[in-house]
């Protein structure tokens, strides 16, 4: 079955205060999706919404991936139904390192009884850090602790790889990466691109779209999308900012409740 | 409740019992002398915690302990604390006495002594007087006099200079008689540039009645110059069982002490870990882990006395608090005038699991020098929401969120246990107290 994401007059609120004001978006398998935006425009509340994060109140529309409603699940039933969500801000977890951490995650993928072999697991590991260019150390470093910004996000990608989702929301993954870093982490996008996976790309700047061509671009103001188009968007916005976009919609203040 | 103690023992009862024992004089004497003590002086006051609130009247009383012929002997609840390699050094306790022994021809051959402290003290009198209680003090408190008067079994590990004994030397403290008085004495003495590894546990078996007991144990380390001693011991014992435990070592010049203290009872406990670095070049590190569940009470108490000049210590402690358990964990450092270039660190931090649960973490500096280095961390948190989304946003169930959270938490204790076997039986001990 391919995939097919649908998210339908998402309405969000955090401490009371509503964020989201009806998103509309539909993502299928193979297909990029770019949301860009100036910050503080609801962005990121989308991807944090649509992953579950406590602190986020949706207060109404519906998120379904292949017809499954994500809004009635737990959070870790969402991830399990095929969400990832490559956060711009991802916890440090003393004592826990990234391979046993990876590892139960992978297993609670599986049936009980059916756990990954340890050496199939490590195999599987140590390939897709090479990848990324990652020191294997990493494997046995305590989850994001002391990680940099940038080997933060290498990491998230990592986990991506390894969890393989249908749908992958990628918030601000670009923020923090220097040149190179940026492309690994775009040709580990890219090389995720299938039939069967969809992506959300959040970001604020177009340069990661250098590398990952998307397919469809939406443009985020005032907890609402505001403008779609192809490509040809993200350039224009890379060339002349987002004026022209407020301009044309008659918008004097992009931003949206988070004074 | 409070149970106020008429001190259960006089100078004229100990004697008698130590002379029922044939006991050596000087060993009557002492006894005779911190009954006597006992009788004036007072409980130990820990921080924020009122121990002489405790049922500390359940002393029992001596009871001759049967001996043993094969461990096989034991409950069978007690069977997964026998060492698993058949030939091990390997010494019980159970109530009051020893009941069985077991020293391997290559320690013999090697000059080791590892037998019951009551034989040794009849059989070693010049290795055993010079050092029994030398590091604890019997005038220290009544909890030490009451101890100096009434240990029974215990044990006298000697290890002659130069001895390097490669594998653990392991014992095991059994209560299930409430009724019996179970106070083992633990007596190391590490002749200079020897190197030893000693492994308990204490346990009680649930085939004895919930009625209140106590463990009032007491450790004694001598560690000699260039020796080094490693100390493990793990408790769990049920809730009627109060553990008072008091551990003391003195370290002469470049020696070295670790502890690592498993606490996981599920009564009361009383902890006191003390490393007194005596000789220039001396360590200490210690290592305590601890989980507190139901209404149980702990007072955790590690302690580094710099004496030595380059004088280094190493304190941690991690607990995790379920439940209305309550644990009162300090670690002091005290480095004393003309200990130049010491170093202390330490590093306290407890876990909440529950709103009612209560810890505090307590660092006490205590410097008289000003040419040192001392170091402390404390905190006090519970489980982030951030930490279980993260976690849960991969897919992992809440409940193993936590528990790998919790784990983790405890990891860099764990993991830096340095016999596999104590590793895998805390890990086992922590899952189940921590399941339950």
């Amino acid at each position: 079955m391919s995939t097919k994401f649908v998210i339908d007059g998402l309405k969000a609120t955090i401490e009371d205060k509503e964020i989201l004001k009806g998103i509309n978006l539909e993502i299928k398998g193979g297909e990029i999706h770019a949301i860009m935006g100036p910050n503080g425009t609801g962005k990121s509340t989308l991807a944090s919404a649509l992953m579950g994060h406590p602190k986020y109140e949706v207060t109404g529309g519906t998120a379904e991936l292949n017809g499954e409603d994500l809004l009635e699940m737990d959070v870790d039933e969402r991830a399990l139904a095929g969400v990832f969500l490559a956060m711009q801000y991802p916890s440090e977890i003393s004592g826990v390192t990234n391979s046993d951490f990876l590892r139960s995650a992978i297993n609670a993928r599986r049936e009980e009884g059916d756990e990954i072999s340890l050496i199939k697991f490590i195999r599987q590991m140590e390939a897709k850090m090479k990848e990324l260019d990652m020191n294997p150390e990493f494997a046995h470093r305590y989850l994001n602790e002391g990680f940099s910004g940038g080997e933060k996000k290498r990491n998230e990608i990592l986990q991506m790889l390894m969890l393989d989702p249908k749908i992958v929301i990628l918030d601000e993954i670009d923020s923090g990466l220097d040149i190179d870093a940026l492309k690994i982490v775009a040709a580990g996008v890219n090389s995720m691109r299938s039939e069967d996976r969809g992506f959300l790309i959040i970001t604020h700047y177009q340069r990661l779209l250098n590398y990952i061509t998307p397919d469809y671009v939406h443009v985020m103001m005032q907890g609402r999308i505001v403008k779609s188009g192809g490509p040809e968007l993200a350039a224009r916005l890379e060339n002349e900012g987002y004026d022209w976009v407020k301009e044309e919609l008659g918008i004097v203040d992009e931003t949206v409740g988070q004074a | 409740m409070s149970t106020q103690l008429s001190t259960p023992i006089n100078r004229s009862s100990a004697e008698a019992l130590s002379r029922s024992k044939q006991e050596p004089q000087w060993l009557a004497s002492l006894r005779a002398e911190a009954a006597e003590l006992a009788e004036t002086l007072a409980w130990p006051k820990p921080e924020k915690t009122r121990i002489e609130r405790w049922s500390l009247g359940a002393l029992g009383e001596y009871k001759a302990a049967e001996q043993l012929t094969r461990v096989e002997d034991l409950p069978a609840d007690v069977q997964p604390y026998v060492p698993q390699d058949a030939g091990a050094d390997f010494i019980v306790q159970r109530n009051s006495g020893i009941v069985f022994r077991q020293l391997s021809e290559q320690l013999k051959a090697q000059g080791v002594i590892f037998t019951d402290l009551e034989t040794a003290a009849a059989e070693h009198p010049e290795l055993v007087q010079p050092y029994l209680f030398s590091a604890v003090k019997k005038d220290e408190d009544k909890l030490n006099a009451l101890h100096a008067a009434l240990w029974n079994g215990g044990i006298f590990l000697y290890v002659p200079k130069n001895v390097d004994v490669e594998l653990p030397v392991q014992a095991l403290f059994l209560t299930d008689d409430p009724e019996a008085t179970f106070a083992p004495h633990i007596l190391i003495v590490a002749e200079s540039n020897s190197r030893v590894t000693y492994v308990d546990r204490v346990i009680s078996s649930r085939t004895g009645d919930a009625a209140p007991s106590i463990h009032h144990g007491a450790v004694e380390v001598i560690v000699k110059a260039g020796a080094q001693v490693r100390f493990a011991s793990i408790h769990h014992m049920h809730p009627q069982v109060i553990d008072l435990s008091v551990r003391r070592s003195n370290v002469e010049r470049d020696g070295r002490i670790e502890w690592i203290i498993g606490d996981l009872n599920d009564g009361n406990v009383l902890s006191d870990t003390t490393s007194s670095l005596d000789g220039a070049g001396s360590t200490s590190d210690v290592k305590v882990i601890s989980i507190g569940a139901s209404d149980q009470k702990m007072s955790l108490t590690t302690r580094a006395v710099h004496f030595g000049k380059n004088t280094d210590s190493l304190m941690v402690t991690r607990a995790v608090m379920k439940e209305q358990a309550t644990a009162i964990i300090n670690g002091i450092t005290k480095i004393e005038k003309g200990a130049t270039k010491a170093n202390g660190v330490q590093t306290e931090k407890v876990l909440m699991l529950s709103p009612k649960a209560r810890g505090d973490a307590n660092p006490i500096l205590l410097i008289d020098e000003d040419d040192v280095t001392a170091g402390h961390a404390a905190s006090v948190g519970q489980v982030s929401p951030e930490q279980i989304h993260y976690l849960m946003s991969r897919g992992i169930s809440k409940a193993q969120a936590e528990r790998l959270i919790i784990y983790g938490f405890l990891a860099p204790v764990v993991s830096e246990i340095p016999i596999e076997a104590v590793r895998t039986q805390l890990r086992e001990l922590l899952e189940r107290k921590l399941l339950s």
